[in-house]
């Protein structure tokens, strides 16, 4: 049986997940590679060690800040978007 | 209720020694930070069919999986042990209690820094490997795989069947050093002989596989758009002049495999030095760490592939159930680890690699502070450590606590990378830490 993909938004943009994956798959699937700005250097960031050590892929997910994207499953209606700096400062 | 056995790591280390010790008539807890038993190797998508291991270790009955539990320190409580874990992205509490503790943590990778290595599209080798393992994708659909070790061989075969196109297979290593080690690779010709010439098939059409190379600079403002590839000389320094640009939307860089040692040291057990500068759990002979009733199993004792963890798993279970280690597993274990040596001792990173840092190459990526920074607290605030480096300037103190920077940080810093010191292993909310002790029970 195929899984059925489901919805969820990246800064307002509907993307497409299918169920088991991770945000920061769901949004490379889209071919996105950057959700997050440095707070120093306002560098743009995404994924890089893909298993939860590294931080790098750090989201705000449904308001909640400093979330890892590649260990958090993606849920239907999610509402990812990018996190600037510390995700506090808005 | 208090288990015989806690195992912490359900990769295939942690299995066999979980699956091991139930067949020894242990009650096992089996604690894995992971949303679906497995670890790095066995990883796959939640629709896929669970890998044998797992399948296995799930029809034991006297085995409890304890899914998405990040155990974030371990504690001695009279005569027993226990195991403090934060579950799932909700950060509830959970504990755990067992008279025994294996810890079968595994590894991660390690990252040398060169500029560029920030930019989007860069990720590392295992993290590209393990995004499509779990959720079927790729970060772009021409990736250049970079860095040094094994893994990097695989990872190629991996991205090149899901459809990616690997331009180059760049790896800093010459593999004529394991010429040195030709007793090591004699009693172990399946491992890497067929292994290369397997992979080696699959890649030759399409990727050029360049050995004494490495990436030294990504290109591009938002994203990567290409990489320049250098020749290296035998300490790794860049040959000047040799440096050729590849177009690429992706790279996959990584250069070897780091022990994840936070949990082990936090309680005090010993470390040793392999033969590529890495600190791994010392154990003896039975897989016991020097603190009673604490075994270790797998990468945690020094990174040597999937086969050499399942045989130290199974003879630590033997070892916490009181019965003799099999002689097969104990002679298995002597071979591959002889085999893993001699793979750490040519894949070790050269001195030299630090000269293709500019001064704007970011080697702390949470805290952005730049080689230069770095090299300043040396020169003139006489920085002779990480740590006194990571108190001047910030490197290591974001929120990764220096997994990613610290062997990189260490050199620059005119060391060897000293084993982790985190007194928690993962971000904990501090309703869990003010807890008073007990109140657990």
């Amino acid at each position: 049986m195929t899984p059925a993909p489901f919805t969820l938004t990246f800064d307002g943009r509907r993307i497409t997940a299918l169920p088991g994956q991770s945000v920061a798959a769901a949004l490379w699937a889209a071919g996105i590679l950057a959700w997050r700005t440095t707070r120093h250097g306002g560098a743009p960031r995404g994924a890089f060690c893909g298993i939860g050590a590294c931080y790098d892929c750090l989201a705000t997910v449904n308001g909640r800040p400093n979330q890892r994207a590649c260990l958090l499953p993606a849920r239907p209606g999610d509402t990812v978007t990018t996190q600037e700096g510390t995700g506090h400062d808005r | 209720m208090t288990a015989d056995l806690a195992v912490v790591g359900a990769g295939p280390a942690g299995l066999a020694a979980a699956t091991t010790a139930a067949g020894l008539g242990l009650d096992v807890t089996l604690v894995d930070a992971g949303a679906r038993a497995g670890g790095q190797i066995h990883r796959h998508a939640a629709d896929d069919p669970p890998p044998r291991p797992v399948r296995r270790a799930a029809r034991e009955r006297r085995v409890t999986h304890l899914a998405a539990h990040h155990v974030w320190t371990v504690v001695p409580d009279g005569d027993t042990w226990l195991l403090h874990a934060v579950v799932g992205p909700d950060e509830a509490p959970a504990t755990v209690r067992a008279r025994a503790v294996l810890l079968a943590t595994g590894a991660y990778e390690r990252q040398l820094p060169f500029p560029g290595w920030t930019l989007p599209g860069v990720v590392g080798a295992g993290g590209a490997q393990a995004m499509l393992k779990s959720g079927g994708v790729l970060p772009g659909r021409r990736v250049v795989v970079a860095g040094s070790g094994p893994l990097l061989l695989a990872v190629a075969t991996t991205l090149a069947a899901a459809g990616a196109r690997v331009p180059a297979l760049v790896e800093a290593a010459d593999y004529r050093a394991y010429a040195r080690h030709t007793g090591a690779l004699l009693r172990n010709p399946a491992k890497l002989a067929q292994g290369a010439l397997h992979g080696g098939a699959l890649l030759r059409r399409t990727t050029r596989l360049l050995t004494r190379h490495a990436v030294t600079a990504a290109h591009g403002t938002t994203r990567v758009e290409a990489v320049t590839v250098t020749r290296l000389d035998a300490r790794w320094r860049p040959v000047p002049g040799t440096g050729r640009r590849v177009p690429c939307d992706a790279l996959a860089v990584g250069h070897g495999l780091v022990p994840q040692l936070e949990l082990a040291t936090a309680l005090g057990c010993v470390t040793r030095r392999t033969p590529d500068g890495t600190p791994a759990l010392d154990v003896d002979a039975e897989q016991r760490t020097c603190v009673p009733g604490v075994w270790a199993a797998g990468e945690t004792c020094g990174v040597g592939g999937e086969e050499l963890a399942r045989t130290e798993g199974e003879i630590a279970a033997h070892s916490v159930a009181g019965s003799r280690p099999p002689r097969a597993a104990v002679r298995r274990r002597a071979r591959l680890r002889g085999f893993a040596d001699a793979m750490a001792a040519a894949h070790r990173p050269g001195p030299g690699w630090t000269d293709w840092l500019d001064g704007a190459t970011e080697v702390c990526r949470c805290e952005e502070v730049t080689a230069a920074a770095i090299r300043a607290s040396v020169t003139d605030l006489g920085a002779r450590d990480a740590r006194s480096v990571k108190l001047l300037t910030r490197a290591g103190m974001g929120w990764c606590q220096g997994r990613t920077c610290g062997p990189a940080v260490a050199r620059l810093a005119g060391e060897e990378p000293a084993p982790d010191r985190r007194p928690l292993s993962c971000p904990v909310p501090l309703s869990q830490l003010a807890q008073p002790p007990g109140a657990e029970r």
